[in-house]
């Protein structure tokens, strides 16, 4: 299989919290799950790590599609490090979605360590997704407005 | 007004204050500005009036520095953005007197002079002592009026009430001027179609100039040195490079007062470019009392913010997708 | 300008195969700041590390990126191995091309494109790294119990056995806790005074133990390795040096109609008291708002009659300061309340009981002296009812949402011990569940059934209703047949649901340990690290983390011990460098940052800066490293930007992002 130099292809990136989701990548990766190669994982040491400055920086520079991964509410290794990140992140998306950008461009999922197989599916949906909505135009380097 | 000079000049002489914190004239009928008198003969150029729209609570992060008390004068929604300031520590309450100052909602020459009324010489009917109906304009093509409330500012149309939350006396009288839903427009954004926000927010932002007013104005927006100022982001000194920017900017401004902003419509009030910045900050009020509960920030100097705080049964950030 | 090193691992053909190794390093080198880039087998083992090592020292590299497998599994193998190289160990940075790449895809170009993306990712953040240095903090080799109940016991036993000094901190006038309540113990039926008393003894007479009994934790600061202690001594009004246990002020004190704590309230003790004859210590204390003398300043009988003129009417709380290294938590725990549950009639019939009070009426040294009697007529009851769930399993908000885990088994226990002294006793026990996992726990219940002829309904009781004649009505329902039931019993026993002992609250934020919803502290990791809590140096042992029984409370005890010890092992304890840190001159000192840090690990300071000139006192946040486990919730919540994780600064996931948009 080649790739075809015109097909789309996403710039994703993942932030994944080290206790849990980067070890749900390892996971996936040890048990073979495959999922597409736009996904570039980033290793943070907790979900509460992610400032949505990050998250809009991505989009700036090009992405189309950003996703967040930490560990179950509850479970969170810092213990609530994911609660503060779920709040950030609701509003954060929310904003996002009101200034009009497509709201499946961002994602928070959340999983174990254990969970490679959750972990492959949901980096397997949301590239699904990406591709449904194409090119990030909206929050990309737009240079100048027409 | 006059009862409010003749207290500050009670509170000067006396040495229980060593400096107010009020407005003097501009150099136009309708921009009093801030500033500061030390000397009770200077309170002659103290202006209070239907113009006096600058939220002075921020300048106390200053003053709070100085030798002595100030004497401040803050308006119902003001003392909201002061409590704020105690509760994060940026003003000292021990160094403030608080003079809670009425107010009948302030004005914006800007829709005055959308009304048609241009070439202001002076204006009469915005002293805190009048009824505060009718706006009278002499103008270089006559006299000229309009209804108070027609020429109120946005927030005043959406005022949270005439309740002064803190202060140590009160002077002169308020009324609540709402007469408008505080939400609507932000509802009126929220159901339009993904191109038809990207495009209204475009139209909006492409205007910015980047001149930082509405930072500096904002009393949530106090950080000693703002991120977007700091290489540790290399977020820095970007301006007009590209409208992402802008987004970035307003969009990270608006999120890092949420939980803190408490809609007090300075940014509004002072973008040159006549940005409705408020639907940013708006936005998030909104979302934070569906999603965790009514919070007014500013309503007292203790509870904990919506952002440092948290549930086990928070709603997760799929909602957003989920109410459509 | 940093010079990096590359270093691309084939993994065998777990990496080489899917992804072009030679392509990779071949492309890192035109990455900025890369001086050196090579690939080779198995860069994990000796030959490949001293090829990292080499290149360190030849071309004196200042930051090396590994593209291999995942940092979680061989991070601090080339971290320790750049630092015997005389780089530092957090210079290393990992591009994981294995899980992360090669591993899952399968098309070669495609695979390499992202390995090398990947590398460029870590190359980018290495770049911004700097050396960083773990912190050191010295170990006070002593250890904190807080609670002396079997828990509390068990856990300053094994660490005083290890060599260390351990101080137990136990609130009520005598250690022995919940155990010393009980009167025999599933599956065995042994005595519980029998196994606790030696336990209690030895744990008095240890040389390495100091027990603070009728004391409270005040106050604690500091941080693991470092914490100094308030305990509060409550005045006893007895001094325990002349005291000699004799007994005889508790006899004449004319003052005897204080309801006995160590009874559950069914009779009624003296207002100088032990709570009970084996209380260790055997040092009474006098109960203020029973005794006469401190009310009235008349009686003083117990003063006249100590022969060792041991009473101390002047006697004052005292405080004692000590520094600990390691705190263990051992509160356990109590009863709920039945306000909620009045359909029991538990307020209104003195014959319903809870299941520990039918644990004192069971004991000889009881306030039935071990007779099974009722306790409004003293009559020898015919009909039992037991009442499982009471507060457990709740689902409708008015008691406990989790299962209290040992009322099934000391059911059957009472059940059978019952039918085994009074066989003309009929037992009847409504359950919605019997819930016997555990080492011969079925068996015990089966016997219970089956030998016993404990009769177990299946269903609920909706109602107790007193009747004149002073029997109990129990109207409950037979799930199995389907049909209600109407039973007059002479008494009724509830399982009653059990809580997180009240104090532990105080005591967690004291010690800003977290604490669920239902007020059971949270332990680190619910699975692999169930007797830590996520406060570094606080360990969690019995029921105070979850409901237990006594042989997992007492395996719980050891292992929170042996945490303990291998804390208290250490001279020194290295922190983790990648913290966070607040730039003084952008801090706003707001205080929000503290807000959201689950560790206490910020606190503010006015401190002098000099601002470009500006010199004046700031309100600044400061990171105490030793405490700071390196979250990062306080960097994003900090909108100046001035609060930054090591390790994880905002520029390198910046640079990384950037990198991987590029």
């Amino acid at each position: 299989m080649s790739i075809e130099t015109n097909e789309f292809r996403p710039k994703i990136v993942a932030f994944c919290c080290n206790w849990c989701s980067y070890a749900g990548a390892d996971l996936a990766g040890s048990s073979r799950l495959a999922y597409p190669a736009d996904v570039k994982i980033i290793r943070v040491p907790c979900s509460c790590r992610v400032n949505p400055m990050f998250i809009l920086r991505a989009f700036e520079k090009g992405a189309d599609g950003v996703i967040l991964c930490g560990c179950h509410p509850g479970d969170c290794h810092y213990t609530t490090g994911n609660y503060y990140a779920r709040r950030r992140m609701t509003l954060l998306f929310s904003m996002l979605d009101y200034i009009g950008v497509e709201n499946g461009r961002t994602r928070v999922e959340w999983v174990s360590a254990a969970e490679g197989v959750k972990f492959s599916q949901t980096m397997n949906e949301f590239v699904e997704k990406i591709h449904s909505l194409g090119k990030n135009v909206r929050l990309g380097d737009l240079r100048c407005k027409n | 007004m006059q009862e409010l000079i003749n207290r500050a000049k009670e509170l000067l002489e006396s040495g229980e204050v060593a400096r107010v914190l009020g407005w003097k004239a501009g150099d136009l009928p309708y921009n009093p500005e801030p500033a500061y008198f030390e000397k009770a003969e200077d309170l002659k150029d103290f202006v209070y009036n239907g113009f006096c729209g600058a939220n002075l609570s921020k300048y106390m992060i200053e003053a709070s520095k100085l030798e002595g008390k100030t004497m401040v004068c803050l308006k119902p929604c003001d003392t909201y953005s002061f409590n704020q300031l105690i509760k994060e520590h940026r003003v000292d309450r021990d160094k403030a007197y608080i003079v809670g100052v009425g107010c009948k909602g302030k004005l914006d020459i800007e829709k005055a002079k959308k009304l048609g009324i241009k070439g202001i010489e002076s204006v009469s009917g915005a002293e805190m002592s009048d009824a505060c109906d009718t706006l009278t304009f002499q103008t270089i093509y006559g006299e000229k009026s309009c209804a108070y409330a027609d020429a109120m500012l946005e927030r005043c149309h959406v005022c949270k009430g005439k309740d002064h939350m803190i202060y140590d006396e009160i002077i002169g009288e308020s009324r609540d001027t709402k007469d408008a839903e505080r939400f609507a427009e932000v509802e009126m954004i929220e159901a339009m179609s993904p191109a038809e926000k990207f495009a209204f927010f475009q139209e909006e932002l492409s205007k910015c100039i980047r001149c930082n007013a509405c930072r500096n104005v904002c009393p949530a927006c106090s950080c000693r040195k703002c991120v977007f100022d700091s290489t540790k982001f290399d977020s820095a000194q970007k301006a007009n490079v590209d409208s992402f920017e802008e987004k970035m900017f307003h969009v990270i401004r608006a999120f890092h007062v949420a939980g803190r902003c408490t809609d007090c419509g300075e940014c509004s009030r002072v973008c040159p470019q006549g940005i409705r910045l408020h639907l940013f900050n708006r936005k998030y009020i909104k979302d934070i009392n569906e999603l965790y509960g009514e919070f007014q920030a500013g309503a007292d100097a203790e509870a904990r913010g919506p952002l440092t705080n948290f549930t086990f049964d928070d709603c997760e950030p799929s909602i957003v997708a989920e109410r459509g | 300008m940093q010079r990096i090193g590359v270093f691309v691992c084939h993994c065998g053909s777990n990496i080489a195969a899917t992804v072009d190794v030679k392509k990779v390093a071949e492309m890192a080198l035109l990455e900025p700041g890369v001086v050196h880039a090579e690939d080779y087998q198995y860069m994990c083992s000796e030959a490949g590390q001293a090829k990292i090592q080499a290149a360190i020292k030849e071309k004196n590299l200042t930051g090396i990126v590994v593209c291999s497998c995942s940092p979680r599994m061989h991070e601090n193998t080339f971290r320790s191995a750049a630092e015997k190289a005389g780089l530092n160990p957090y210079m290393v940075e990992i591009a994981n091309i294995r899980e992360h790449c090669s591993w899952i895809h399968k098309n070669v170009e495609e695979a390499t494109e992202k390995a090398v993306i990947l590398a460029r990712a870590a190359i980018a953040k290495v770049n911004l790294n700097a050396p960083l240095k773990p912190g050191e903090s010295l170990v006070t080799k002593r250890a904190l119990v807080i609670g002396g109940g079997i828990a509390g016991i068990q856990t300053a036993l094994d660490i005083a056995d290890a060599g260390y000094e351990v101080d137990i901190v136990e609130k009520t006038p005598s250690i022995g806790g919940r155990m010393s309540q009980l009167d025999k113990t599933f599956p065995t039926l042994d005595c519980s005074a029998c196994i606790l008393t030696p336990k209690m003894v030895e744990a008095a007479a240890h040389e390495k133990i100091t027990i603070y009994t009728y004391s409270e934790v005040e106050k604690v600061s500091g941080f693991v390795g470092d914490f100094t202690v308030d305990i509060r001594k409550k005045a006893r009004f007895v001094d325990a040096g002349k005291c000699t246990g004799c007994g005889v002020c508790q006899e004449k004190c004319p003052s005897k109609k204080s309801l006995s704590e160590f009874n559950r309230g069914l009779n009624t003790r003296s207002a100088i008291y032990t709570p009970f004859a084996q209380a260790i210590p055997n040092v009474p204390v006098i109960d203020t708002e029973a005794c006469i003398k401190m009310k009235t300043g008349k009686c003083g009988i117990c003063s006249k009659v100590c022969q060792a003129g041991a009473i101390d009417y002047e006697q004052k709380d005292e405080i004692l300061t000590q520094k600990y290294g390691a705190i263990v938590v051992a509160t356990g725990f109590d009863t709920i309340k039945l306000d909620n549950y009045d359909e029991y009639a538990y307020n209104q019939s003195k014959d319903v009981i809870t299941s520990l009070e039918l644990e004192r009426v069971m004991n000889a040294a009881g306030p039935t002296k071990g007779h099974l009697e009722r306790l409004s007529d003293g009559k020898h009851p015919k009909e039992m009812v037991f009442i499982q769930c009471v507060g457990s399993r709740c689902s409708d908000g008015r008691g406990k949402s989790y299962c209290s885990k040992i009322c099934c088994m000391y059911t059957a226990k009472h059940a059978m011990l019952i039918r085994d002294k009074y066989p003309d006793v009929n037992v009847t026990v409504f359950y919605i569940d019997v819930r016997t996992p555990g080492k011969n726990f079925d068996e015990f219940y089966r016997r219970a059934v089956e030998d016993y002829g404990v009769n177990y309904i299946k269903g609920q009781v909706g109602k107790v209703i007193p009747q004149p004649d002073g029997k109990l009505l129990v109207q409950g329902v037979d799930l199995l047949d389907n049909k209600q039931i109407l039973k007059e019993a002479d008494m009724v026993v509830l399982a009653t649901a059990i809580e997180p002992n009240p104090d532990v609250r105080k005591i967690a934020t004291m010690l800003t340990a977290s604490i669920d919803t239902n007020n059971f502290l949270t332990e680190s990791h619910a699975k692999l690290r169930p007797v830590e809590s996520p406060t570094a140096g606080v360990f969690l042992s019995g029921v105070c983390q979850g409901p237990k029984d006594i042989p997992e409370t007492v395996a719980q005890a050891g292992a929170a011990a042996v945490k303990a010890i291998g804390l208290l092992a250490k001279d020194k304890l290295m922190t983790n460098p990648c913290t966070a840190k607040a730039d003084e001159l952008m801090c706003n000192g707001c205080s929000t940052c503290a807000n959201v840090c689950p560790y206490g690990a910020i606190t503010y300071e006015e401190k002098e800066v000099n601002d470009h000139g500006i010199r004046e006192t700031r309100r600044i946040a400061v990171v105490n490293s030793a405490l700071c486990q390196g979250c990062g919730a306080c960097t994003v919540t900090c909108p100046s930007g001035a609060m930054d994780l090591q390790g994880f600064s905002n520029r390198q996931i910046i640079a990384e992002v950037d990198a991987i948009c590029r």
